[in-house]
């Protein structure tokens, strides 16, 4: 857990009384919505279809009990009793009343939570791998440096009017849970050969109308240099980042318009004019910032306690085990990922109960801490496996324990056009319909490693372009229609997808899908040949001509 | 459903309403004949020319106040004169999402 400090807590109930302020004159009509749209996105407050839309940080996806129960407090006093969890460590609430806002916002203070960094052209929440401080084979915390670069940026007068948001992500893993390669900057932190730590850095990723992975501009920085290399490369994007054109103010636009070792070369010149400025990292500054990471007090337990071998008897607990559970880097511990995604329901929501039961578990069975990944689910970081057994019966009696963590079921889907008023299309209703044709959990077990993303329109909230199987919401002649791509993925091997052909109707796209699923599994040279690679042997000729040749 | 809220020119093809979020708490509201607000499609005042909408739309656009992104949009007369949404993305603002929600509305 992390411990904010005065300064912190001063700055945020500054927030809430400044905001208190400003929805009253808004209110009274003393502000235009002209001049009050600004001012109330730097709060995350957004305008949807049928309310205004709240969106919260939670800072590299670390949550208390506390602070969950609280979220859970907004979602029943102040909305639907529901909230939605985001793609980028955020959770939305989608029915507040501008007139209460400042009282959600006063109560989330409460507990150290903002909506600081949510929206606006500026350094957006920082995110981290959901797994940081627990997953084995980690080099260190990336959420110490997540903590390191928001305090540097946050309301930063560099970084508060960019040409446009700016989105940074960070992993320590081998694997990249934290989706690196899709971000404005990623950092994967690694040592060098002399054995110190620092950061490969990329830029320029992004989806959206035009998406790009992000390309490495630099193998290694120095963790201490890490703050003053992102301030180079922020220098070099605002002095050259277009603010004339939406559509190109991105920094994946500038480095693809550069290239990237001009953009390089820019950074590095950038930099080395900076030479040693007060931006270099003391070790002092990092050991202090280290020190409010708190850990638990772990255990000495088994590797393989009496309470797990009984358990295995159960199918439907090892089911649930062997999907849902994943290693800790101490033993006799595990990491629990809890699935927000059931057959029938909206990926993604949690409900006020569900979020109390939740902080109560985590309490009992997770050190009090529960993280968010951007997947849409839940972990609770911190599970002794003597406890797995009672665990499990508690989140099914919670409909938190679908055993399809990362199949075909475990779908990421934006609001679409069910609450977002850019939306083409709708998402949600597609995600519900495919879970249900999917319900099957020993055949997705079958099917194996499946990411499902579906984005409502361009802006790619649900990350489609990287899905193992992509769909985009699209209008023709005022109907929805989608587009399929398939070889996507999101990983430390990221890919677009390749669109398999001309898009389908509302009604079809689960039988698309369908068809899709069924050639891989004749296809597969072997059960273990995930769907992503046997696009990538085979190409989408075999998989199109199935879909299209009855269509 | 392109988006209506980059509406620059305004020319519609049949009967339209002016819609917007009401500035207090977000809900979905209608211009009245009456120069108000109202939460009820039945409510609204329709339109049949790009001209009537352009006045209509003025009218609400300026009650900064009430309502917040006034636009028009397309309603459909057909069943006896009461009015119903015209597409998709009005009818999920009249009667709410289309998904089940897995908690009481
Ligand atoms: C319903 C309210 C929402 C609105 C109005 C909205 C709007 C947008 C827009 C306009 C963009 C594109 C910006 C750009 O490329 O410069 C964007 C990007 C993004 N949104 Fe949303 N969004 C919403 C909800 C969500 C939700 C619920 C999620 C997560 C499930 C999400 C995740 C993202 C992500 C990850 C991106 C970045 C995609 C990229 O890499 O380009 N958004 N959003
Ligand atoms: S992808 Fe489009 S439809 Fe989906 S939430 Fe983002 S802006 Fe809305």
């Amino acid at each position: 857990m992390y411990a904010y400090d005065e300064l912190d807590r001063t700055l945020i109930n500054e927030r809430v009384s400044e905001f208190r302020d400003q929805v009253k004159r808004r209110l009274s009509g003393e502000l235009t919505e002209d001049e009050f749209k600004l001012l109330r996105l730097q709060n995350g407050v957004y305008l949807q279809l049928h309310a205004y839309m709240f969106r919260v940080a939670i800072p590299y996806g670390t949550l208390s009990s506390k602070q969950l129960r609280r979220l859970a407090h907004v979602a029943r006093r102040y909305d639907r009793g529901y909230g939605h969890f985001t793609t980028r460590q955020n959770i939305q609430f989608n029915w507040i009343k501008l007139a209460e806002l400042p009282d959600a916002l006063a109560d989330l203070a409460e507990v150290g939570i903002h909506a600081m960094q949510t929206s606006g052209n500026n350094m957006r929440n920082v995110t981290s791998d959901q797994w940081a401080g627990v997953a084995p084979g980690e080099i260190e915390d990336p959420r110490i440096w997540s903590e390191l670069i928001r305090q540097h940026t946050t309301l930063h007068p560099e970084f508060s009017f960019l040409p446009r948001k700016f989105k940074i992500a960070i992993t320590a893993s081998e694997h990249d849970r934290a989706a690196i390669k899709i971000h404005d900057i990623g950092l994967r932190l690694h040592r060098n050969a002399d054995g110190e730590t620092g950061f490969e850095v990329l830029v320029g990723g992004g989806l959206g109308r035009t998406p790009f992975i992000a390309k490495t501009i630099k193998p290694f920085v120095n963790g201490r240099d890490v703050l003053s290399y992102i301030e180079a490369i922020l220098r070099v994007y605002n002095q050259y980042g277009r603010r004339d054109n939406i559509y190109k103010a991105r920094i994946k636009i500038l480095v693809h318009e550069l290239g990237i070792e001009k953009f390089a070369r820019e950074v590095d010149e950038e930099w080395k004019q900076m030479g040693d400025t007060e931006l270099r990292l003391d070790r002092a500054a990092i050991e202090e910032v280290r020190s409010r990471f708190s850990y638990p007090l772990y255990e000495k337990l088994p590797h393989m306690p009496d309470e797990l071998k009984q358990a295995a008897h159960d199918p439907l607990f090892e089911r649930w085990r062997r999907n849902s559970v994943a290693p800790h880097k101490v033993q006799g511990y595990s990491i629990v990922t809890l699935s927000l995604k059931p057959v029938g329901g909206p990926p993604g929501d949690a409900t006020a109960e569900q979020m109390d039961a939740v902080a109560d578990l985590a309490d009992k069975y997770s050190f009090g801490e529960i993280r968010v990944g951007h997947e849409q689910n839940l972990a609770l970081p911190h599970v002794a496996k003597r406890d797995l057994p009672a665990l499990f019966k508690a989140l099914d009696r919670l409909g938190l324990a679908t055993p399809n963590v990362n199949l075909v079921t475990d779908i990421i889907a934006c609001p679409g056009l069910d609450y977002c008023s850019l939306a083409n299309a709708r998402s949600i209703p597609i995600a519900q319909e495919l879970t249900r044709r999917f319900a099957n959990h020993d055949t997705a077990g079958l099917i194996g490693r499946l990411h499902i993303n579906i984005s409502g329109c361009i802006n790619a909230c649900g990350h489609h372009h990287v899905g193992h199987i992509g769909i985009l919401g699209v209008e023709k002649n005022g109907e929805e229609f989608y587009q399929i791509t398939i070889g996507g993925r999101a990983d430390e091997n990221a890919q677009m997808g390749t669109l398999i052909g001309p898009a389908v109707p509302y009604a079809e796209v689960a039988d698309v899908v369908e068809d899709i699923v069924e050639a891989y599994l004749a296809l597969r040279d072997r059960p273990e040949e995930l769907f992503v690679d046997t696009v990538k042997r085979l190409g989408v000729e075999p998989f199109k001509e199935r879909v299209y040749a009855t269509r | 459903m392109t988006s209506p809220l980059e509406q620059k020119k305004i020319r519609i093809t049949g009967p339209s309403v002016v819609t917007a979020n009401r500035t207090w708490d977000g809900a979905v509201v209608y211009r009245t004949a009456q120069k108000g607000w109202s939460t009820e499609l039945a409510d609204a005042a329709t339109v049949g020319t790009s001209d009537d909408a352009r006045v209509l739309l003025a009218e609400a656009t300026a009650d900064d106040v009430g309502a917040v992104g006034a636009y028009v949009a397309p309603v459909d007369l057909k069943d006896g004169g009461k009015i119903q949404p015209g597409n998709l993305r009005e009818h999920i603002r009249a009667k709410g999402v289309t998904i089940d929600l897995r908690v009481p509305a």
